[in-house]
């Protein structure tokens, strides 16, 4: 096979070293077959540079050999655009080890953007992921969508209109997601069922809701835990929800910043929080029902400081919008309060530990917080008993920064 | 990309020369050749150039559940290397030994009503099992029926027939390229064989007499090593007669959908497992949430919502076909009209707790 992509190869423009070779695609008609031809061909350390330029693609890429690098020439510069896609669930497939994509922009794509399976080891940098028509729901779901991978690292990159999450990185392990910018998104950031994840200096705006940290039941990778979200800036998730209704995240309230959910030992520390009309931050069990036996639908080890909150519950929406009718002040910091779940047909009862301090907000104080007392997981707020009360102050050890490995 | 087709040309012309004089058998030499030969018929596999008449040693076979794939006519072969057989079990694709090849063809006929007239070959597959796993190759038929050649980067050759409903159908019939390939015969992350189980293979078969039972066939050709007296088979998707509406059902989504999602299959990461060996109700979908569907969930919350085929997220991506919703994402650009009916049917009548009535 090798040979015969070799040959293949031929007609492209390649420079090699003894180690590694570089395939050149400029724009062109055969572009897209120069690109996939790549793709295939291509051996392990090679690097696929795609020339500045637009290229409209029919069918998704794929990529499954490890050690390649494929780099455009800025993410405004080199611009693969999917607009006119027939084929291929997604932009590009990634399904090899130690893959790095830089520098490129995948547009329009009619699926998922960028997604990275099964991975160990994979870098997005300075990449460019957008709908150009504006949220909608006819956009494709994911941006960069890394999903049981390992040692995974997006940086640097915009992502724009996803219609459920910009950066989504799922059921995986070792994880760093910093100094991005996710808007108009439905979700800007969304950590689910991960281990060990940091995200930080990345800025979440214009999105339903900014940076979501969840945990889902019935995958082969639960139990979500060690997520550190931190100065970040995360601001103005005021665009209506436009996901699929049956997604998780047609569940996401619009106005929300961030939200915890069925996730143990996370840290949101040091962010600018602010103008998010339904709540800054929202800590939640899972709300609906599940079948998994071993799945815990509560958040538990959630620190919730030295953040800076701006305004917030300024326009709530979905269920919460009630408590503001019945003349409730939305707090910055909104926690169902459930403690207890039954999973597999057993009763759980938990110390949960949600933690605030140390907490600053614009409009005084230290930022507000607000039990709505709910019995069980998903139960009308109507059977709450809310207080605003701060909970108590333990401690619980915070997780160790994420070291990647490469 | 000129020169390519001069290599391309000059290959083909080599390889053409070598068969000439080749002896009448399969080319062994071929299949195990590290640089895959350019044209189908080097391997020898058949008798004739428009690869109709299977060589000595190279058998058909059939499917009780074939793939959907926008309706085609398949042509299936299993070439064992002299003196080789295959293991029989009763799950999952029989053992195959190291040299084993299967053929598969794919075409249409002008009129799909009348299916062995004017029979246009598109595309040979094979899938090679070499010493350190299988691999690949997608062979793709010139217009005169002569030769087909391999192309690892795919293909879109136009089409255009009637269909079994009598309606005229045109499409861009889409090649694979090998990740393409592997996109479906992936198990964690080893391409394999998909189609030759017990289960599917279980039936009878015409090998030129009559019919007769398949597997028992192949073990008397010495293909198979041994076939219990109660092997188990599937029903036919397609036919009311051969078993329950949740035997057809489960048969589909097992020969459709289950070499992605399992397990160790791409779709792993979904949680949703349509092996007809699951016995899990919420892993094979009944009231399963979508985790990453996307649009593909539309406006529902289960992939099966038993008694609401409208409300089925299985339903509405089986009937979809736009690349971002559809299931399977790969190898099908229209709906399988009669599978989306019979998949409606069984969720209609289907318990909650996803047992049938």
């Amino acid at each position: 096979m090798k040979f015969v992509v070799a040959a293949l190869a031929a007609s492209l423009v390649m420079v090699s070293t003894a180690e590694a070779r570089t395939w050149q695609i400029r724009p062109g008609a055969d572009a897209e077959t120069q690109l996939q031809t790549a793709m295939i061909g291509a051996q392990a350390g090679d690097t696929i540079s795609i020339a500045a330029g637009r290229y409209d693609l029919t069918q998704g890429l794929s990529l499954d050999v490890d050690r390649v690098t494929v780099r455009g020439a800025g993410q405004d510069r080199t611009v693969l655009s999917f607009a006119g896609q027939r084929r291929g669930a997604e932009g590009l497939l990634v399904t090899s080890n130690n893959v790095m994509l830089r520098d490129f922009a995948v547009e329009d794509a009619k699926g998922d953007a960028i997604k990275a399976r099964d991975c160990q080891g994979i870098t997005f940098h300075a990449m460019r992921v957008e709908w150009t028509g504006g949220p909608s729901s006819h956009n494709g779901a994911y941006g960069l969508y890394p999903v049981n991978c390992s040692d995974v690292l997006v940086e640097q990159s915009i992502v724009r209109g996803a219609s459920d999450a910009g950066i989504y990185v799922g059921q995986s392990r070792n994880i760093v997601v910093r100094d991005n910018v996710a808007e108009n998104n439905v979700a800007g950031i969304e950590i689910e069922n991960c281990f060990n994840a940091d995200v930080f200096n990345n800025t979440a705006q214009h999105n339903t809701g900014g940076i979501l940290v969840f945990d889902l039941p019935d995958l082969q990778q639960h139990g979500g835990h060690a997520v550190r979200v931190f100065h970040n800036r995360i601001q103005s998730n005021n665009t209506p929800n436009f996901a699929a209704a049956g997604a998780i995240v047609g569940g996401v309230p619009t106005g929300t910043g961030v939200i915890v959910m069925a996730n143990r030992d996370v840290v949101v520390f040091d962010n600018d929080i602010g103008d998010n009309g339904t709540a800054n931050i929202i800590v939640t069990s899972f709300w609906t029902t599940f079948e998994d036996p071993n799945y815990n639908p509560l958040p538990r080890n959630v620190m919730i400081r030295n953040n800076r909150f701006g305004n917030s519950g300024f326009a709530a929406s979905g269920d919460i919008a009630a408590l503001t009718r019945a003349g409730v002040t939305l707090p910055d910091v909104l926690w169902d309060g459930v403690t207890t779940y039954s999973a597999g047909g057993t009763p759980h009862s938990e110390n949960v530990r949600i933690v605030m301090r140390d907490n600053r907000s614009s409009r005084g104080g230290i930022g507000t917080f607000m039990s709505m007392g709910l019995p069980a997981s998903g139960a009308p707020l109507t059977e709450g008993n809310p207080s605003t009360a701060f909970p108590p102050l333990q401690t619980f050890e915070e997780p160790q920064p994420v070291r990647l490995h490469r | 990309m000129r020169s390519v087709l001069v290599l391309l040309a000059a290959a083909a012309a080599l390889a053409g020369s070598a068969v000439a004089q080749a002896p009448a058998g399969v080319d062994v030499a071929a299949i195990g050749a590290a640089v895959p030969p350019q044209v189908l018929s080097a391997y020898h596999f058949f008798q004739d150039a428009g690869a109709r008449q299977p060589n000595a040693g190279v058998t058909p076979y059939d499917l009780n559940t074939p793939l959907y794939s926008d309706g085609a006519l398949k042509f299936r072969y299993l070439y064992l290397p002299p003196h080789t057989q295959a293991t029989y079990r009763d799950d999952g694709v029989f053992d195959l030994p190291v040299g084993a090849v299967l053929i598969k063809t794919f075409a249409f006929a002008a009129d799909m009503r009348r299916p062995t007239e004017n029979v246009r070959f598109l595309e040979t597959r094979l899938l090679i099992h070499r010493a350190n796993g299988w691999v690949a190759y997608p062979y793709v038929w010139n217009e005169a029926q002569t030769e087909a050649r391999l192309s690892p980067i795919g293909a879109a050759t136009p089409i255009q027939f009637t269909d079994t409903d009598g309606a005229a159908v045109q499409l861009d019939w889409a090649v694979p390229n090998v990740n393409q390939c592997k996109g479906c015969h992936d198990r964690a992350g080893a391409i394999t064989p998909i189609g030759p189980t017990a289960r599917n293979l279980n039936r009878a078969m015409n090998y030129g007499a009559a019919d007769e039972a398949q597997l028992a066939h192949w073990q008397a050709a010495g293909l198979l090593d041994r076939v219990p007296a109660e092997a188990p088979h599937f029903a036919n998707a397609y036919d009311a007669a051969s078993g329950t509406l949740a035997e057809r059902a489960r048969a589909y989504l097992q020969v459709n959908c289950a070499h992605c999602h399992n397990p160790d299959g791409p779709a792993h990461t979904s949680g949703l497992d349509l092996r007809y060996s699951d016995t899990t109700p919420v892993q094979w979908g009944v009231h399963k949430r979508p985790v990453a569907a996307g649009r593909g969930s539309s406006t529902f919350e289960f992939d099966i919502a038993p008694g609401h085929p409208e409300q089925s997220i299985l339903i509405y991506r089986m009937n979809s076909t736009d690349p971002g919703e559809m299931m399977p994402e790969l190898g099908r650009q229209r709906v399988d009209t009669r599978a989306v009916a019979l998949m409606r049917e069984w969720i209609a009548q289907m318990n909650e707790d996803g047992s049938s009535r």
